[in-house]
């Protein structure tokens, strides 16, 4: 570390950024520290269902092999709306209010149908979570998804609203950056989650 | 867009800001305006809403030696019933809630709280910031900490507390062996613990990467940082494990999954993984920051800085990360695969490499050094010496096939108290002399703090080396009595004896403690004449911490001309001139490796929301344990609420715009 560096910054006045400026911001480092910590949890929720899984002698899943075409389909309605979302934030830095409020709509309707699939995913499954261990933890896991979803469609509702009642300009939009962080993360983690659920028991079943 | 970067108005608080350097003289009118700026009120309106590090640092000080005090006078009542064989002083009901309760309450109430009460408050002072990156979280912590604990607490007065042992193993913890609230209340208190010490961490660690003065590069951060920081980022990948191992046991319990359930498929060991994979790093957790606090302020008393700064740091990061790989040493009688039990004894056994490199620190400090014996020294000197006890009995039971021998003996009991005592306990109180101080303006006694540290020291020996000999004579622990012709009675009425002597020496400290709280000498800015940013700033510190932002130039500013490596370089570290701060509740935000200054960060008004939104937390697990469905879902309205007000964007923190942005059109 060279020692000019320090001399040079510091025997004068500085000019500085003030307040909650993006990526300088208290809150999102705050946010990564949370998705660590979140990210961690579903690893372990992913850990737990793989370990028991590769202890059952049973039938895994127990109805046979999941079907993919609506989770698929589920799937690819979250990344679309996390790209809205990214989207928002770009029209607002344009002031572009009413694109933007156009964009997060779509994100937020985009959230809302797959809370509606995966409802309907858990209404075909003819077993709760108590029936049996499988239906324990795909239950557990998704469930824990769908909350974070929830959550982050909580989040984007009132991104939504600030964002309508014209909160945010090019350098205050804060929030907008960190709750899109977090709706990235939900949607990142659904990826592993559906590897796991879905995708997992053909490649187990494939070895045996 | 222009007018509004360059606007003074206060309607429209400025995006940029040229930050000049000065001076703010004690007693001037700027000090004053400072004061005003970042007092907390007086009463009860402070006393709820009041986000100040200091308060909240000293309260989990306090709450933290109140659990101590409780869980050492639980452990005193079981040594009365073990000091003879046969005795009827408790029922095994009793005694097997009474070691529970000792051990979550040593473990969890206690060790990491008291840490950090200690890094609360010092942080941002050995940072020289203004205070934690998020205040308001930092309060919110601590009331959930509390509320959780007297949470985990609720059932023992009706006779029905956690009683499966602090590592609560299924199957006994299931509903099948135990039918009562009392492993329901352990569950979820967990769980709200998490939670509090979750949001300590991600705190500790912003503030690390945000919140130093300019010029304090990550190679001049006092160890006790790296400690704490190293802890945090282990809490971090860590508490999701046991917080997601309690939620599945109470989903178990009470919702009728299988999870553990070993007749539908479930595996107990899920339970053993899940926990020991947060528990063994915990262990560490629980003991970094506390060697932190060693490595800071023994060289104060051998009058030198510490021998090897970079190998103690980087063996504090290499100490967590082997930590994470070290689990199944505490499942190695479980029936496990060899080749596991190899991997894992071999990773157990490094860990002695790199505490080993802090332990040779902190004797090469000692030995080039020229050491004052005042009270603090005695009690890191003691600690050194209780670290490489309670060591070597962790490398023999890293052998696997010792550990065979040993497993659920007292023997595993001698190892972890002189760990957790040894290695948290000495070095905490070592640490309450050292910056008592500071936090109080007063000096401790230097004859009865001797005092006690010799009682504490001696009765620690004598309750706890003769439990080595306990185990290897076949002692298992846990049991609530035994039989007079085992040849056990001896090496009993020995411990129990001591461990009356080390209540005493801890009673003597917390009689010190009151007297010298009102009548100790009055101890000015820097009684110990140390070397770091804390001790720059009044005893004990103003509200606003540093008049102006320090700059530092070196690992101990205030040794500066007298250390040879300090002034190498011929700059200066800065305490009396440096940037100002006063348009409000500021703090200079400095980037992460280099601390160069980087934004200037609007800190939060007292607020009540953190206060609020944990009540509604706390309740909200009560209703979760009392399987009230529709109090919870009024508990989680109320705390989605406390959130969304916590979070609502302020103009006062330049979260939101001045005034209505419209559409540029198009």
């Amino acid at each position: 570390m060279s020692d000019t560096l320090h001399e040079d910054a510091f025997s004068d006045a500085v000019r500085l950024p003030v307040g909650s400026a993006g990526e300088r911001s208290g809150g999102w480092f705050g946010c990564i520290a949370l998705i660590v910590t979140e990210g961690s949890l579903f690893g372990y929720l992913i850990f737990s269902y793989l370990y028991l899984a590769s202890q059952s002698g049973r039938m895994w899943p127990p109805e046979g092999l999941p079907k993919l075409g609506l989770g698929g389909a589920n799937t690819v309605i979250l990344l679309t709306s996390s790209v809205f979302v990214w989207l928002c934030e770009r029209c607002v830095r344009r002031r572009r209010l009413r694109w933007a409020v156009a964009s997060m709509s779509t994100a937020l309707v985009l959230g809302i149908a797959f809370v509606g699939i995966q409802l309907k995913e858990w209404h075909d499954h003819p077993y709760g979570p108590t029936a049996h261990l499988y239906g324990s933890l795909y239950f557990t896991i998704t469930g824990f998804h769908m909350a974070h979803v929830l959550v982050g469609l909580v989040v984007l509702a009132l991104l939504l609203l600030w964002t309508a009642l014209g909160y945010f300009d090019a350098k205050r939009c804060v929030a907008l950056t960190i709750g899109g962080l977090y709706w990235h993360f939900v949607d990142l983690v659904w990826l592993f989650i559906f590897t796991t659920i879905y995708l997992s028991p053909y490649l187990l079943r494939g070895r045996q | 867009m222009a007018d509004m970067t360059t606007s003074s108005s206060p309607a429209a608080p400025q995006l940029e800001r040229t930050l000049p350097r000065g001076r703010v003289e004690r007693g001037s009118a700027a000090e004053a305006q400072l004061r005003e700026l970042w007092e907390t009120p007086p009463g009860w309106r402070g006393w709820l809403s009041t986000v100040d590090h200091k308060r909240i640092g000293m309260r989990y000080l306090v709450t933290a030696f109140v659990f101590l005090i409780l869980g050492g006078v639980e452990a005193l009542i079981m040594r009365v019933q073990l000091a003879q064989p046969n005795a009827t002083v408790l029922t095994p009901e009793q005694y097997n809630q009474l070691f529970t309760m000792h051990g979550v309450t040593m473990i969890f109430l206690y060790a990491l709280p008291v840490l950090s009460g200690f890094s609360n408050y010092l942080w941002p002072l050995i940072l020289g910031a203004r205070d934690m990156a998020f205040p308001r979280l930092n309060a919110f912590s601590y009331w959930v900490f509390l509320f959780a604990a007297i949470f985990l607490y609720a059932s023992f007065p009706l006779g029905e507390a956690p009683d499966a042992g602090w590592f609560n193993y299924v199957p006994l913890s299931g509903l099948r062996y135990d039918t009562g609230p009392n492993i329901d209340v352990y569950a979820l208190g967990m769980v709200l613990l998490g939670i509090s010490t979750t949001v300590g961490a991600v705190n500790f660690v912003v503030t690390l990467l945000r919140m130093r003065a300019p010029g304090m590069s990550l190679d001049r951060v006092p160890v006790l940082v790296w400690g704490t920081m190293t802890a945090s980022c282990g809490n971090l990948a860590a508490v999701p494990s046991v917080s997601l191992a309690f939620l599945m046991l109470w989903m178990d319990r009470r919702i009728g999954t299988h999870f553990f359930d070993v007749a539908n498929g479930g595996r107990a060991l899920l339970w053993q993984h899940l926990f020991w994979i947060f528990a063994h790093p915990w262990v560490y957790v629980v003991v970094l920051p506390a060697m932190g606090i060693v490595s800071d302020a023994l060289p104060v008393f051998c009058r030198r800085p510490l021998v090897g700064y970079g190998p103690v740091a980087f063996s504090t990061i290499a100490t967590m990360l082997i930590g994470f790989v070290v689990w199944i040493h505490h499942m190695f009688a479980t029936g496990l695969p060899a080749l596991a039990l190899s991997f894992f004894g071999a990773a157990s056994m490094a860990i002695a490499i790199p505490s080993a490199i802090a332990t040779f620190a902190w004797i090469a400090t000692i030995w080039l050094g020229s050491p004052v014996f005042r009270v603090p020294f005695y009690f890191f000197a003691g600690f050194v010496l209780l670290f490489v006890i309670g060591g070597v009995s962790g490398v023999m039971t890293a052998a696997v096939p010792f550990d065979w021998q040993l497993t659920d003996t007292y023997f595993v009991v001698a190892h972890l108290h002189y760990v957790l005592l040894g290695i948290n306990v000495f070095p905490v109180i070592g640490g309450v002399y050292f910056w008592f101080p500071k936090f109080t303006g007063r000096m401790m006694s230097e004859r009865i703090g001797k005092l006690a540290f010799w009682v504490m020291f001696i009765g620690f020996n004598v309750a706890f080396f003769p439990m080595h000999i306990a185990g290897l004579l076949g002692m298992p622990r846990r049991i609530y009595t035994y039989a007079p012709d085992m040849g056990w009675s001896t090496v009993n009425l020995i411990t129990s004896a001591g461990s009356f002597v080390l209540a005493l020496g801890i009673l003597i400290f917390l009689c010190d403690l009151c007297y010298s709280l009102r009548h100790g000498v009055v101890a000015g800015d820097n009684p110990w004449d140390a070397g770091t940013l804390e001790w720059s700033t009044t005893s004990p510190p103003p509200p606003y911490n540093f008049a102006v932002v320090p700059t530092v130039a070196s690992r101990h500013p205030l040794w500066e001309g007298r250390v040879e490596e300090d002034a190498r370089n011929g700059t200066r570290s800065s305490l009396a001139e440096g940037f100002m701060l006063d348009h409000g509740r500021e703090a200079l935000g400095t980037t992460a490796l280099e601390a160069r200054p980087d934004v200037i960060l609007k800190m939060p008004e007292d607020s009540y929301t953190p206060f609020v939104l944990s009540v509604f937390a706390a309740l909200l697990f009560a209703g979760l344990a009392l399987l009230a469905w529709w109090w919870v879902a009024a508990m989680l309205a109320g705390c989605a609420i406390s959130i969304i007000v916590w979070l609502w964007p302020e103009r006062g923190l330049i979260q939101r715009e001045p005034r209505r942005v419209h559409d540029a059109g198009g």
